[in-house]
């Protein structure tokens, strides 16, 4: 069943194109790979798909519904939820108090949201760490902390934005488990964007390649690892760097 | 203990008429009270939402002119004008909302204070409604004692303590603070932000509005320079939350009685009272360098001089 | 006849005023761009500048035109030394309130004025220069000019002379150094960081400029206009409201905005009455925000981007 379908989506800032005519579909229970080089269009695909800002040209559509006019917290009460690449935790409030907020779509009592939290935080692993103000916390835990406030908004969607990086090998390991949880335990649909080459190929069921703000492939992630044009896009990128 | 302070501070507040302070020291408390009022209604737009509003004179002439021309106008009480004002104050909240909330950041601090500006120059010029410069006065007082007037003011105080502790704990007031600390990451967790920052304007316009209505049956007599001035309202009531301590229940509270006692004083003293405004000015500038969360915020820093001392000794 | 000549000259004289006003938004719209900061006393510091020339004339006898070389100087250092030791330190304190330093440049405002009444006392002061009421006639130069127009003399020098200001301030800004660091912080700080750029002498600088910018016009309103303890506050009021139809930040929404508030206060002092114009004023302040969100400065972007 397709869950988000992105149809001929083009996106213009000022004269500069950032996307052009892109679309993919996004399955029920798959967890979907956004990757390409810096500035390919990543985010702002994701920005798009999120409601942040409408597409240019192209429509979205959530379970054949076009919502590419909402805004992100119309998006989010329908299942839509995001993590931000550069974390945006509520700064000055604890990491409980962060996830009551965001659990609190779903309910107006205190006493339920809090109890939403409580279970999200000893999901991530984070229960240990909820009377720290947030600010607090070091880069791996904030990303979970990303990732945990999404989940408290009981999303069916879950778009995750570069939450590996500047991680260290075992919180990357940590992470990866919670990602593949996320898909088991919970059945959310994920769409993930990531830099990190060796986790998206592992957890990825399919990868959609992105270049220059066009779509350059599709596939498994054993059909993308071959691909000639994704090599070279990629090569390319290290070339000039 | 601390649970019960509010309760106690409000009980032994309730026998303060009994004492038989002079008529000065109950109007001083009373002023206190009020200032309390409008220090708490703008905390919960700029301290707990992080709209810092420069305009809440706007809102604070409204409620006394809704009270005022209810009288002068309709010739009933201008104490209708305390039920009356929270429709006028919510209707005025949504059309400065409107204007103002699209903006961000320091852009809507100013765009509230052109607007309390605009207010001021309306109520001048609208003569046949507002009398312009020449005021509205009541002619005949409700009480002559202030007894009365403390106790109103004491239960207005109660009831938005009350009021904002509430709403604090509750779904709204997370929302509030989201919005404060990140707009677009509560945009993105499902807040309607417009919406929310909205609510928290009205319900800060209308609890400013309502002491505003109780300033003009208290006072008897209002004019646009008394209730829709920038710096004895608007930058006022910013500097009251600024020493207490923003986003704090007490902090409004504690600026206020620190604020009007110092005002009381600074103004009778014989040579430095033309230049309170100086002073004032300072002790802004002083308390935004070192004291950035206020008496209440940073009290820990405060008291750290003192316990030090007493630990190394 | 009678009307048209109405009409221009006060189309021509809002076109003065607005010369002038675009001076004192300028220098707001720069400390805007780089510091993201509403100078609220802005007003305040040109209250000063009109004072030291005011004293100056009074002493010395020196004229406020040439007044503009020291007043411009001494706002100038005293714009470095306020960002050094009130407004830079201040961006480093935590606090919950956002815009500490737009709160603390109100706290500047209220000493400044009020120092002025305490010192200077509360009276409205005007400079007698002898040229202050001379004019100039458009048929001293065109002689068979179908109409007549008459300008103050004063209005006009005070208006070249914000013009050659204005000149002077796009060259610094376009050819020199700390020009250009200053339009590269204003437009992307970031970036501005990883270029080297210096960004606290940058803030220091632009607020000495800023400053510089409303000490000019402070010089130049003195022959023309009273001179009073509060007067601050108005002019804060013009810069600010200029700032918002130009767009924030924006030297060039800054330049055109002046002049269209210049020639809409003269054209509702003439044709609706003088009390209404502080209404005036706000009402096109609400108009464009509420209309035209990003200013004058959208529109040029978008011609600039249409070409």
């Amino acid at each position: 069943m397709t869950l988000i379908e992105v149809k001929n989506v083009s996106k213009q800032f000022g004269g500069l194109a950032a996307l052009t005519d892109v679309s993919f579909v996004l399955n029920k229970g798959e967890i979907l790979g956004l990757i390409g080089p810096n500035g390919a269009g990543k985010t702002t695909m994701f920005n798009i798909v999120n409601g942040f800002y409408p597409p240019t040209k192209g429509d979205v559509f959530l379970k054949g519904q076009r919502v590419s006019h909402l805004k992100p917290h119309t998006l989010c009460k329908l299942g839509v939820a995001r993590t931000f690449q550069v974390v945006r935790p509520l700064q000055r409030m604890t990491t409980l108090d962060n996830v009551i907020t965001s659990a609190f779509i779903r309910t107006k009592s205190k006493s339920h949201a809090e109890e939403i939290a409580i279970e999200i935080l000893k999901f991530t692993g984070l229960y240990d760490d909820r009377m720290v103000i947030s600010k607090g916390l070091p880069l791996g835990k904030r990303k979970r902390l990303e990732i945990a406030r999404a989940l408290a908004t009981h999303p069916e969607i879950l778009l995750l934005d570069e939450s590996f990086a500047g991680l260290n090998p075992t919180e990357i390991n940590d992470q990866i488990q919670i990602v593949k949880k996320i898909r088991t335990e919970k059945e959310i649909t994920i769409l993930i964007i990531e830099h990190h080459m060796k986790v998206i190929m592992s957890i990825s069921d399919r990868i959609v390649v992105l270049n220059y703000g066009q779509k350059i492939a599709e596939g498994t992630p054993a059909e993308i690892g071959h691909n000639p044009i994704v090599i070279e896009a990629y090569l390319g990128e290290e070339h000039s760097a | 203990m601390k649970k019960f302070l509010p309760l106690i501070i409000f009980a032994i507040l309730c026998f303060v008429p009994f004492v038989g302070l002079s008529t000065y020291v109950m109007h001083i408390l009373i002023l206190v009270l009020m200032w309390s009022v409008i220090g708490m209604a703008w905390n919960v737009l700029g301290g707990y939402t992080g709209q810092v509003s420069f305009g809440h004179a706007a809102f604070f002439g409204f409620g006394a002119y809704t009270g005022g021309i209810l009288y002068q106008h309709l010739g009933i009480s201008a104490w209708w004008g305390l039920p009356a004002c929270v429709v006028i104050l919510t209707a005025l909240s949504l059309v400065i909302g409107y204007i103002c909330l699209r903006l961000r950041g320091a852009y809507f601090a100013l765009a509230t204070l052109a607007l309390g500006e605009v207010c001021r120059v309306a109520a001048e010029n609208l003569v046949e409604f507002t009398q312009g410069n020449m005021g509205i006065m009541l002619r005949e007082r409700t009480w002559v004692d202030k007894t009365w007037y403390f106790y109103v003011i004491l239960i207005i105080a109660a009831s938005t303590y009350m009021l904002i502790k509430l709403v604090m704990e509750s779904k709204l007031g997370y929302y509030f603070v989201a919005i404060r600390e990140d707009q677009d990451a509560a945009e993105s967790l499902g807040i309607n932000t417009t919406f929310y920052k909205t609510i928290s304007l009205c319900l800060s316009g209308v609890l400013t509005g309502v002491a505003g209505a109780f300033y003009m049956n208290y006072m008897g007599y209002i004019d646009p320079a008394t209730v829709f001035p920038l710096s004895e309202v608007s930058i006022a009531v910013v500097m009251v939350v600024m020493v207490g301590g923003a986003a704090t229940f007490w902090g409004p509270i504690v600026g206020a009685l620190i604020m009007v006692f110092l005002a009381e004083v600074i103004r009778s003293l014989p040579h430095i009272g033309a230049a309170h405004q100086t002073i004032f000015g300072i002790i802004l500038i002083l308390i935004i360098m070192f004291l950035p969360n206020g008496v209440v915020g940073d009290f820990g820093k405060l008291i750290k001089p003192f316990v030090g001392r007493r630990t190394s000794s | 006849m009678a009307q048209l000549e109405l009409f221009l000259q006060t189309l021509i004289s809002g076109f003065l005023l607005g010369g002038l006003y675009a001076l004192i938004a300028l220098g707001m719209a720069l400390i805007m761009g780089v510091m993201r900061v509403i100078n609220l006393a802005h007003g305040d510091f040109m209250m000063i500048a009109m004072y030291i020339a005011y004293w100056m004339f009074t002493l010395f006898g020196i004229d406020p035109y040439i007044s503009v070389f020291i007043a411009a100087p001494a706002l100038f250092l005293f714009g470095l030394f306020i960002q050094k030791y009130l407004l830079t330190p201040v961006m480093k304190v935590e606090s919950i309130l956002p815009h500490n330093q737009v709160i603390l440049t109100v706290g500047l405002a209220m000493v400044f004025s009020n120092l002025a009444t305490v010192l200077f006392t509360g009276n409205y002061r005007s400079t007698p220069v002898n040229y202050a009421s001379s004019a100039w006639y458009l048929t001293d130069y065109w002689k068979n000019s179908p109409i007549e127009l008459s300008l103050s003399m004063p209005w006009t020098i005070s208006f070249i002379i914000a013009a050659i200001i204005t000149v002077g301030l796009w060259i610094f800004l376009t050819k020199t150094d700390t020009g250009k660091s200053i339009r590269a912080t204003s437009q992307d700080l970031d970036a501005a960081l990883l270029m080297g750029v210096n960004v606290n002498w940058v803030r220091m600088v632009t607020l000495g400029i800023g400053l510089v910018l409303v000490a000019c016009a402070g010089c130049l309103f003195l022959p023309i206009y009273y001179l009073y303890p509060a007067l601050g506050k108005q002019f804060t009021n013009v810069g600010f409201v200029i700032a918002v139809i130009g767009g924030m930040g924006s030297t060039d929404g800054a330049l055109i905005g002046g002049l269209i508030l210049g020639i809409f206060e003269s054209l509702t002092a003439t044709y609706i009455g003088m009390g209404w114009a502080p209404a005036g004023r706000f009402a096109i302040f609400v108009a464009a925000l509420v209309f035209l969100p990003g200013g004058v400065a959208s529109i040029i972007k978008k011609w600039r981007l249409g070409k």
